[in-house]
């Protein structure tokens, strides 16, 4: 073999191994759904310190976005603030002080909403992170997990979670959970059921130091 | 039809078993002839096809002995050339400084002695010529009588006497004194003499001991050149050494290249971003080692420019000033390099502080505080950083002369150990071969054990009709 056909040989090996799998982003994306109906508001500064903590941990070229979880959930309008982060770790830093000081108001001007519409937030985020096309998908829950939904609204959709991990975080126990824990277990159970359904992971997180693992 | 539906002949199995045993002695003893020649003709092919083998592997591992010994020799010749050539621009560049210098020191020389021969003239001595008048004395001594005239006249004679003695003694220390100045005035000449004439030696002990080590050169390399295997056995013996050292030298570099590339490799992010992957590495990871790796890269060709390294010999080849002007080029390029390096440190510094702002930010943690606490002590950090980032590519740049080094040493060291595989190999090859002959034979005892029970009976036969010669070759002895 001749040594021009060896570097020909070795050029197409090279390309070909440029196209596999290997190659492109390996980057994160997270969605956030923020619980503000009722009560848990109240909650709002734990969630805040979610966020802070989810936006150390991100790196250039992931994307996160927070949205709130209200009557009907199921809208770009109710992202908070998105953001994909530069390549360049400097300009990523730029964009982290944004979105915390824009997250900063969120949380003094929230307003709690009458009903939840957590299946409908899930919807949009599977939409959102499906088109960030991020090679890691990780959507938080920050809310009790008892959906509330106004009259009307149809919310019995399969969802698609292949490649998705769906972490409910801070997942509080209602006066009523304290009379029947049955109830609790319950929720959270159907909530797995239904995640497991649609192939994607569930997890349950209530201290915080056991949410650092997920973004490694 | 199973295994059982064959061998079970008879209901019982034990008598079905006795019976297929019956049947297969008897198969063997009929097919006992053959078989054996089977067993020992097959065992014999392996054995000479192993034999054959071993004694290719062999020839393989000859041819390459002797290439080895040929890449060796080579090496040795093209080392010791270098030496010899080197120690002959030493002793040309020692006799061109002396001979140029020796005009001057000959007349020193000359001059020194000179004025010493002037001072050794005005130093000997001449002595005092007796006064004129003396013999007039003598004559007036000889007048007979006792004339009171002639008295008067020795006595004033003896008074002028005395004088002349007393002003011919002052006289002569003078002129002692003269002679012992003009001696004294020779010391230094003396000195000066000493000192050139020490700096001659000096200058032809050198050459002498030039000259015997060019002496003990040239005998290794008359070594060579008549291949001899004691030469064969030194330059081996001083390869494997070559290797081993060049090898702990290069990996002190590569040491030195990851602390290079975690200067940089952070910093890389800010220009080619650092979240597209390529082959399962990280953009700015590839770009910091192709920068690392063009640093070595212009390394090598300065250090060979520079006629340090011999890898290039088309670089080797060139004429003088095109080599000059690449030695600039190579040197350029080298230290835009490391001034890009010692930048990207600066701005790796940067970004950690500013990444720890934001995560003591958004955490609530103390880490802003400490960072701003230690703030005045981080420069010098910065700095160390800088400076590791300009003088690394430097260092690296001498990585070619292990690397020279640890090329020419791996092709012998690669030879010996083909050399011990080959050689391992044929050993294999003839032991498998042997006990293959040495199986076939005691697999023949043992089939003739398997049908010991109609041999017994043929012999017996046999034994009871002995004229009937048995004229079957006896297959079973051994080979």
């Amino acid at each position: 073999m001749g040594f021009r056909k060896f570097i020909i040989i070795g050029f197409a090996f090279l390309m070909l191994s440029c196209s596999a799998e290997s190659t492109g982003p390996n980057n994160h994306g997270v969605y956030m759904l923020v619980d503000t109906s009722g009560t848990y508001t109240k909650e709002l500064l734990q969630a805040q310190k979610i966020i802070n903590f989810t936006l150390s941990k991100l790196n250039p070229g992931d994307t996160f976005a927070v949205a709130r979880v209200d009557t009907g959930s199921f809208s770009e309008k109710d992202i908070v603030y998105k953001q994909f982060f530069d390549d360049r770790p400097s300009m990523t830093n730029k964009q982290k002080r944004k979105f915390r000081d824009e997250i900063d108001k969120f949380i003094k001007s929230a307003k709690p909403s009458a009903y939840t519409d957590i299946t409908g937030g899930l919807l949009q985020a599977i939409e959102y992170l499906n088109e960030a096309g991020t090679k890691k998908k990780t959507v938080l829950i920050f809310s009790d997990l008892k959906e509330e939904l106004q009259k009307g609204f149809i919310r019995d959709v399969p969802l698609q979670l292949t490649g998705f991990q769906v972490i409910a975080v801070n997942v509080t126990k209602l006066r009523s959970d304290n009379i029947d824990p049955r109830e609790y277990l319950d929720r959270l159970e159907a909530w797995e059921l239904r995640v497991q359904t649609g192939e994607g992971t569930w997890k349950v997180i209530n201290d915080l130091s056991r949410l650092e693992p997920i973004f490694h | 039809m199973s295994f059982n539906d064959v061998f079970l002949i008879v209901p019982n199995p034990v008598l079905a078993g006795f019976i297929w045993f019956i049947v297969i002695v008897a198969v063997m003893y009929f097919a006992r002839s053959p078989a054996h020649r089977a067993i020992l003709s097959f065992s014999r092919v392996f054995h000479n096809a192993m034999r054959l083998s071993a004694r290719a592997v062999m020839g393989a591992e000859g041819r390459l002995n002797e290439r080895n010994r040929e890449v060796l020799l080579e090496q040795g010749r093209e080392a010791v050339e270098r030496v010899i050539e080197r120690e002959f621009d030493r002793v040309d560049a020692t006799v061109r400084r002396d001979l140029s210098e020796y005009p001057a020191l000959h007349r020193k020389l000359s001059e020194e002695i000179t004025t010493i021969d002037d001072d050794y003239k005005e130093s000997t001595e001449v002595p005092p010529e007796p006064p004129g008048w003396v013999k007039a004395v003598d004559a007036v001594a000889k007048i007979p009588g006792k004339d009171p005239m002639v008295a008067s006249i020795l006595e004033d004679i003896h008074s002028s006497m005395v004088k002349a003695n007393t002003q011919a003694i002052e006289e002569y220390r003078k002129s002692s004194h003269k002679r012992h100045d003009h001696l004294k005035n020779m010391m230094p000449h003396w000195r000066k003499v000493k000192s050139v004439l020490g700096q001659v030696d000096k200058n032809v002990t050198s050459l002498l001991s030039r000259s015997q080590t060019i002496d003990r050169h040239m005998q290794e390399y008359e070594g060579i050149i008549k291949k001899t295997d004691r030469s064969v056995r030194a330059l081996s013996s001083s390869s494997l050494t070559q290797f081993f050292i060049s090898l702990l030298v290069l990996a002190i570099a590569i040491g030195g290249a990851f602390i290079n590339f975690n200067l940089i490799a952070r910093p890389m992010a800010e220009m080619v971003g650092g979240t597209s992957q390529i082959m399962g590495f990280a953009i700015n990871n590839i770009a910091a080692m192709v920068i690392i790796l063009v640093e070595l890269a212009m390394g090598l060709f300065l250090m060979e420019t520079l006629r340090i390294t011999r890898l290039f010999p088309v670089i080797g080849a060139l004429n003088d000033k095109v080599r000059l002007r690449l030695v600039w080029v190579f040197f350029g390029i080298l230290l835009f390099l490391a001034l890009v390096e010692a930048g990207l440190a600066f701005m790796r510094e940067m970004l950690m502080e500013d990444d720890s702002k934001v995560t003591a930010a958004l955490t609530g943690t103390t880490e802003g505080g400490y960072a701003d606490a230690t703030n005045s002590y981080l420069w010098i950090t910065t700095v160390a950083q800088m400076g590791m980032g300009f003088v690394l590519p430097f260092a690296l740049m001498f990585v070619a002369i292990p690397l020279e080094t640890f090329v020419h040493a791996m092709r012998t060291v690669f030879g010996l150990i083909g050399v011990g595989t080959l050689r391992v190999i044929a050993w294999f090859l003839r032991v498998l071969g042997n006990v293959m002959r040495f199986f076939s034979n005691s697999l023949v005892q043992i089939y003739d054990l398997v049908i010991f029970a109609p041999l017994w009976l043929e012999r017996t036969v046999k034994n009871k009709h002995p004229k009937e010669e048995d004229t079957e070759v006896d297959v079973s002895s051994p080979i």
